[in-house]
């Protein structure tokens, strides 16, 4: 039996309760492979692994010029969560995103949460991606963040912690849709006895979210004319691009197939010029339009932000969604959802330092080799010291660069991350795993059942990371 | 003449379907291009190998001189001079199956053709993508050579089932309304022009004297010809065993009913143009040059092959060439093709523009 010499250790475990015994959304799964020798698990388990590869459901990764396709490992055994327990996280996402977009509106506008001193203006002044020239600006239907990747995590208890916002270009979606495939092809047996709420439906989602924030200036008698912006086929996340334009039958362009005359966008197309109502930008704000952002980026489109101006074109995210991307201002979503909706967080956060607040900072520098140390604007698990593992001169270089800006930084005690069943060449382990939950947000938002699951994959890791060796599994609500 | 559904209710369905990128249709072009020039390649190199060994012993003159004709039909001599010091069976195959550096060799085209599958990778099948990525794959790999040596009819025969296999998929999985005609055009037009270099190979091969013409050198040369457009049998029901050179030409320049022959590719890309054109009503459907190829394929439904044998047959071919290179440069430039624009230029605008917004 596949389990038998499975040992959860002290770590949450999302299958196996402190006694050994098997969770009870776990009880179909758990039968199910129970009955599964370790051979065919591992030639199935490869089986997907190569059809990914083939089908080309990869990410490029980059070191040395030279870009090397890998795919995101994948892991058989499902990660069930249950109806009960995603009912809650599912309102605390949605209290969370509401609270988020309503801060958005507010920091471009009046500043009321700024002028009612729940936040301390500096941190958003100082915020590298609050973008000044959009104060007072409208968007679209009042949402900026329309497609938002939180990332969750379990701790020593079992409780569901926020730990970041993904809300500039958060990806991910589209290996969400594939595990799903592949675990539905390789094991059917799995799902029969299950009852798993479908997750294939977020394409159709998105793309109504993508419709209902056309510009207000749109007059058409069809559906608004909605693109996925890329910067192309050598971008590390490609295949997401393309594989979601396809799923909601939009075209993909890149920065080269758009022109802007008359504060319009347009595509290149072989019947001419035509115009572009919305788009799905998979490109971050500064490298959007090079007569406004960065000049040296060619993956632009110039123009655009002067269309976006004028009410011609919608993005989505918006420009500016970047500030609340900031760890720093993480740790004040708590206090947008008391300000904003007068409501408790559902989901908490992951209790966090500032190193910039004078209390919080003797406190960081005292203790570095014993907390999680993060710069605010950094992502892929770069910029990060893992103080309890981390070699002395790291430590000091940490040291060194905090002193020199603290507004940068923020810290966290280590959560003991929950931990799953994972395939470790011939047997399962416990690998540490995360929750990556993607929330639409348009006339209404809508949370897709799980989402991501993320598996760190060297023994001990915390680093669920794709570019670090990170893997992933297909994840499951049940539906009661 | 095969039939085709009314181009009109073609173009009603185009105009429902979703807008196609300029760029995107350019590279399903060329990807259909190369991948015709490669099973092209692939059939001259498989049946001249076979050729030679209707000869027995070869010295290496009679060897330099059946080979190296083909290798100029396609443009390549000077680059296969500066590799290689002999021409032989193993080096100009070699040149013309391996070599990155001959940007027609089957290597070369294959990897071309993937590459601008990869592009719009979101436009095509995934099963159109697994084909070119799997024949890239065996062409690059260490393998390849193994069976190159083994067999070389098996390798190209490979080659040959990956274009057919890509040909099938594309038809029966390949939606009408995502750019299918550019595909099609850019397979008949590439494979109109291997045409008049097939032919065209025969006029380099010099016959030391008139009376090798018709002689069983002569007769295998031209049956190896229609062999590399696997013509043979459908030639036969025709002309039944008589190879001869002049109904060899006559049947693969005008044809109407066997789908290699220069008149038939040059009708489905009459065509294909008609679909591309009536997709985008503000270009002119009767420029010039669409009218020009027009008046060419009109010959080919009324010329003789004595009118041709009269004018030159290499006259003939290198006049055809021109037209099918003229009107592929006019549809790519007008259909595929947006000059990349200035961004410098491009970026000091806007921000005048910007000016005038504030």
């Amino acid at each position: 039996m596949l389990f038998d010499q499975y040992q959860p250790e002290n770590f949450f475990d999302e299958m196996f309760t402190r006694d050994q015994g098997v969770r009870p959304q776990y009880r179909a799964v758990c039968d199910a492979l129970n009955s599964v020798s370790a051979d065919d698990y591992r030639s199935r388990n490869s089986a997907v692994e190569a059809a990914f590869m083939r089908g080309g459901v990869t990410f490029t990764v980059y070191s040395d010029d030279k870009g090397t396709e890998r795919i995101f490992p994948f892991d058989c055994v499902p990660r069930v969560i249950s109806a009960e327990e995603w009912d809650v996280v599912e309102k605390g996402l949605i209290q969370r995103l509401t609270a988020l977009n309503l801060f958005l509106h507010d920091i471009y506008h009046d500043q009321k949460i700024i002028k009612d001193r729940v936040i301390p203006p500096q941190y958003l002044l100082s915020a590298k991606h609050f973008r000044r020239e959009f104060m007072h600006f409208e968007v679209p239907k009042n949402v900026y963040v329309h497609i938002c990747g939180s990332d969750l995590i379990r701790d020593h208890d079992g409780r569901y912690l926020v730990l970041e916002d993904n809300l500039r270009c958060p990806s991910g979606s589209s290996y969400m849709l594939e595990n799903r495939s592949a675990l539905k092809r390789t094991f059917p047996e799995l799902f029969q006895a299950a009852g798993v709420r479908p997750v294939d439906n977020y394409p159709t989602e998105l793309l109504k979210v993508l419709q209902y924030c056309a510009p207000a200036k749109f007059r058409g008698d069809n559906a608004p004319n909605a693109v996925v912006l890329t910067p192309g086929v050598f971008n590390s996340a490609y295949f997401e691009h393309a594989f979601l334009a396809r799923q909601m039958g939009i075209p993909i362009v890149e920065g080269r197939d758009l022109l802007v005359r008359d504060y319009k966008v347009f595509m290149r197309t072989t019947a001419g010029l035509v115009q572009v109502d919305v788009i799905y930008r998979r490109i971050d704000d500064d490298f959007l339009d090079p007569s406004v952002f960065r000049a040296d980026s060619l993956l632009g489109v110039p123009g655009l932000v002067n269309a976006y101006r004028a009410g011609n074109v919608s993005l989505a995210n918006s420009i500016g969604t970047g500030v609340a991307d900031d760890k720093v201002v993480y740790y004040f979503v708590p206090k947008m959802i008391k300000y904003y909706l007068g409501e408790e967080p559902i989901l908490p956060n992951v209790d966090t330092y500032l190193a910039s607040e004078p209390q919080d900072y003797t406190f960081i520098l005292e203790n570095l080799n014993k907390l999680v140390v993060k710069s605010a604007n950094e992502a892929g698990g770069y910029g990060m010291l893992m103080g309890p593992w981390a070699a002395k001169e790291e430590i000091e270089t940490f040291r060194k660069m905090i002193e020199e800006n603290p507004r940068n930084f923020i810290a966290q005690h280590p959560i003991s991350l929950s931990r799953h069943p994972t395939w470790c060449d011939d047997h399962f382990e416990g690998r540490h795993i995360d929750l990556r939950p993607y929330i639409l947000c348009g006339e209404k938002t809508v949370v897709t059942p799980g989402g991501l699951t993320r598996v760190a994959l060297r023994k001990g890791s915390l680093v669920v990371n794709s570019s670090q060796g990170g893997g992933s599994k297909d994840t499951w609500v049940l539906k009661d | 003449m095969p039939p085709h559904s009314n181009a009109r209710e073609e173009v009603a369905r185009h105009k429902q379907a979703n807008v196609m990128l300029a760029r995107v249709a350019g590279s399903l072009y060329w990807m259909s291009r190369y991948l015709e020039r490669a099973e092209n390649q692939a059939r001259l190199i498989d049946v001249n190998l076979q050729l030679l060994l209707d000869f027995g012993e070869v010295s290496d003159e009679q060897l330099k001189a059946h080979w190296l004709p083909i290798v100029r039909s396609s443009g390549d001599e000077e680059q296969f001079l500066k590799l290689y010091d002999v021409a032989d069976s193993e080096s100009v195959t070699e040149f013309m199956t391996f070599r990155l550096e001959n940007p027609n060799s089957l290597a070369s085209c294959i990897a071309n053709a993937r590459e601008n599958a990869r592009q719009v990778r979101d436009q095509i099948s995934s099963e159109m993508w697994e084909v070119l990525n799997d024949a890239h794959h065996f062409i690059q790999g260490e393998n390849a050579k193994k069976i190159w040596h083994e067999g070389a009819s098996a390798f190209y025969d490979q080659i040959k089932r990956y274009s057919h296999l890509f040909q099938g998929i594309t038809v029966s999985t390949f939606s009408r309304s995502e750019g299918f005609e550019f595909i099609q055009f850019g397979k008949y037009l590439e494979r109109a022009d291997q045409m008049t270099r097939l032919l065209d190979i025969k006029y380099h091969i010099l016959l030391p004297t008139a009376a090798d013409v018709g002689g069983a050198v002569d007769t295998a040369q031209w049956h190896a010809v229609l062999r590399s457009a696997s013509a043979v049998e459908a030639y036969r029901r025709y002309y039944v065993a008589d190879v001869y050179y002049k109904k060899v030409v006559e049947f693969l320049l005008f044809d109407d009913c066997f789908p290699r022959t220069m008149r038939f590719c040059g009708e489905e890309m009459a065509h294909f143009i008609d679909l591309i054109t009536s997709a985008a009503p503000e270009t002119d459907e009767k420029a010039p040059a669409i009218e020009r190829f027009m008046a060419f394929l009109d010959k080919l439904s009324t010329l003789d092959v004595e009118d041709i044998f009269n004018q030159g047959l290499h006259e003939f071919l290198d006049m055809a060439q021109v037209e099918i290179g003229n009107i592929g440069g006019h549809m790519y430039s007008t259909y595929m093709y947006f000059p990349p624009i200035d961004m410098q230029a491009e970026i000091r605008f806007q921000q005048q523009q910007e000016q005038q917004q504030q």
